[in-house]
């Protein structure tokens, strides 16, 4: 591998103007965009969460794949979603972009207010316009993220021209720009490559160029590092996170990595079984985590001071089967701090040292059990 | 930024040609002998559909009768000076002829397989996309088409509408080559569908969805071309059938009219000389043949080729 700063360097022009409007061109289009300069003036984050429940509707039973979480999110901000496979992780960021697929998926209540506007209430196609052009997205597997038969270029030119109405040649030297943001040497050249003529962190390189394309306000980066080599994955968080700097881009990060985490966001929302058992800044989550989930992923992560031949820690048992959950809480089932209480009643989500430090957990509420 | 992010992968290999999904195919395709040969007559039969009859010797109606039958009173003649491959019952020239039959057969060759295309493609597409009832209704319509009698469908549609603007429309071949296409868009519908539905899972459909790309953009643009394979394979492939399936009509009798002759119907009315003139069965028997042949020798190629799966074999 060799290092070609220069060559990066010199092929970085000066960004493209981009037009602050959602493509205008079409009567849809035109409203959204209405919609959303006048929703601006009252939106005070850029994204609110509330009570959003995602269900799936399979032979087997309805499955809670979400439910009832809640979050918010500031501009610029970078969020960690954290938890085990199958917490509900990428079903949140799905149902932020509404696309769970449907069926079996469906949203079935809550707001999700982006800019200031419930996006549970657009118009599918009003939802296409905001899709690529407000939020971007970063799949887990690039590999299989980019579509083999086209050109690299038109893949990453395609949303600019979708949304910003370029033409072919100025949306290819927005895409060149792009590409060679993303560290890509040569990105003129490499414009009319395939997908297979890249290797998977230059390809996931690709796919955040795509998702940049348009300058999105919002981010969402769906386990970004897991198919890519250690030394990569560095790499990789460091361009989103100097990229996202730069545009002013809030990142949704999900990870089941909490030291990924810890590098990159400004908060945590650590979630089980479909509902956010903790969340806080990223300080509060790691030096004073108030759920027994929470201590059991921190345990979890390999320390670098412990004695050779130690065995990994894991967490004991399963996360609970997502159809008809009970109405205990999640994690009691697992939970080493367990009482009877636990097992009959849901904890709620509510306040912990620490600025908006909530957690989920009758242990460590005033006068819990748990030190 | 580059400097910012450190190290840099090197481009898979540097200096090498970038070769494109098709140059690798192309690669794949020129190699296999069978497929040039085929794929190289193909190209005379396309030029005969334009050019057949600017390199005719003679006007394929023209019946030279007073000469052929000056001398022996028989309008047959087996290879003259004059005509390469002899002449017919009717004294006309059975080369000039059989490059008119080639404009019909290269005609029926392209029409129908566009009328597949035509209605095949979108219904496999819609059925794949939308699914559900949709895919339910439109592949029973095709199940019911599939097991209709082709032949049966096809007589049945020429004879009822022979004498209508349709049946008389390009000296009733259009007809043919209507009703043949009708019968054989089914098998591009199932295609289209089969591939469509694995197609439609991947994640790249899903990122294009994410990139805020519209239905139809993602069929056209992003599921259609990783079909594209499949899909030239049975076109080239739907050819000879479709030649075949007008070959038979013409020697029905269905298809185009006299003065006119399809390669098939050359075949039938020669046979009626098959005893002592065999020119007149040899020549449009062999020239269906070559071409048969040289669409499936091209065919084959092409899924060998096209077959991802065969990557970096060969």
């Amino acid at each position: 591998m060799t290092v070609s700063d220069d060559r990066g360097q010199a092929a970085s022009p000066t960004v493209t103007e981009l037009p602050d409007a959602v493509t205008i061109d079409t009567e849809e289009g035109r409203l959204l965009a209405e919609k959303l300069a006048d929703s601006r003036h009252h939106a005070r984050r850029l994204l609110e969460v509330r009570n959003l429940s995602t269900h799936f509707f399979t032979r087997d039973g309805v499955v809670h794949a979400v439910d009832d979480v809640s979050f918010d999110l500031d501009y610029g901000e970078t969020l960690g979603l954290v938890g085990e496979s199958g917490c509900g992780k990428t079903v949140t960021a799905l149902s932020i972009t509404r696309l769970v697929a449907s069926p079996p998926g469906r949203i079935v209540s809550g707001e999700i207010i982006f800019d200031g506007i419930d996006i549970l209430k657009l118009s599918a196609e009003e939802m296409r316009l905001l899709r690529g052009r407000r939020i971007g997205f970063i799949f887990q597997d690039p590999m299989t993220s980019l579509n083999p038969t086209l050109p690299i270029g038109f893949q990453i030119a395609e949303s600019a021209r979708l949304h910003l109405g370029l033409s072919r040649g100025a949306a290819d030297d927005r895409a060149a720009e792009l590409l060679s943001k993303v560290g890509i040497p040569r990105a003129r050249e490499r414009m009319g490559d395939y997908p297979h003529q890249f290797s998977g962190g230059m390809r996931q390189r690709v796919m955040i160029a795509i998702a940049l394309a348009c300058d999105p306000m919002l981010l969402l980066a769906d386990e970004p590092t897991t198919a890519l080599d250690v030394t990569i994955q560095a790499q990789i968080l460091e361009l989103i996170r100097s990229l996202s700097a730069e545009f002013g881009t809030a990142v949704i990060l999900i990870t089941h990595d909490l030291g990924i985490a810890a590098g990159m966001c400004n908060r945590i929302n650590v979630m089980y079984a479909g509902r956010i058992v903790e969340t806080g800044l990223v300080d509060d989550i790691f030096e004073q985590p108030r759920m027994p989930y929470s201590w059991g992923l921190l345990d979890s992560l390999p320390r670098l001071d412990e004695a050779r031949g130690t065995r990994l820690r894991t967490i004991e048992g399963l996360p609970p089967d997502l159809i008809n959950p009970g109405a205990d809480c999640r994690f009691s089932p697992r939970c080493k701090y367990v009482h009877d209480r636990c097992r009959v009643e849901e904890p709620e989500l509510n306040p912990r040292d620490g600025e908006g430090h909530l957690a989920r957990c009758f242990g460590t509420e005033p006068g819990g059990w748990i030190k | 930024m580059a400097n910012r992010t450190g190290a840099l992968e090197q481009p898979a290999a540097a200096g090498a040609r970038a070769a494109s999904l098709w140059g690798d195919a192309w690669r794949r395709l020129i190699r296999n002998r069978l497929a040039v040969v085929g794929g190289v007559i193909v190209l005379i039969l396309f030029f005969l559909l334009f050019f057949g009859p600017l390199i005719a010797p003679h006007p394929y109606q023209h019946q030279y009768l007073p000469e052929l039958i000056a001398n022996d009173n028989r309008p047959i003649k087996p290879f003259t000076g004059q005509f390469l491959l002899g002449t017919d019952d009717l004294g006309r020239d059975l080369f000039s002829r059989l490059l008119d039959g080639a404009q019909i057969s290269m005609t029926v060759a392209l029409v129908v397989q566009a009328v597949v295309l035509l209605i095949g493609l979108p219904i496999g597409a819609a059925a794949a996309w939308y699914g559900g009832r949709v895919d339910t209704y439109l592949m029973r319509i095709t199940d019911v088409v599939y097991a209709f009698p082709d032949l049966l469908f096809i007589i049945l549609l020429s004879v009822t509408f022979r004498d209508t603007p349709i049946g008389e429309a390009l000296d009733g071949v259009l007809l043919v080559f209507v009703a043949i296409g009708l019968v054989a868009w089914v098998g591009m519908a199932r295609l289209v569908r089969g591939q469509l539905l694995s197609l439609k899972e991947t994640e790249f459909v899903e990122a294009a969805r994410a990139i805020g790309v519209s239905d139809f953009r993602i069929i056209t643009r992003h599921l259609l071309p990783n079909a594209l394979g499949p899909m030239i394979v049975a076109v080239t492939l739907g050819i000879p059938g479709a030649i075949l399936a007008e070959a038979t009509l013409a020697y029905l009798g269905i298809g185009a009219q006299p003065p006119r002759a399809s390669w098939g119907r050359l075949v039938f009315d020669g046979q009626a000389y098959m005893r002592s003139e065999t020119h007149l069965v040899i020549f449009p028997a062999l020239i269906i043949a070559l071409a048969l042949l040289s669409f499936t020798f091209l065919g084959d190629g092409l899924r060998d080729a096209l077959d991802p799966k065969l990557k970096g074999k060969q």
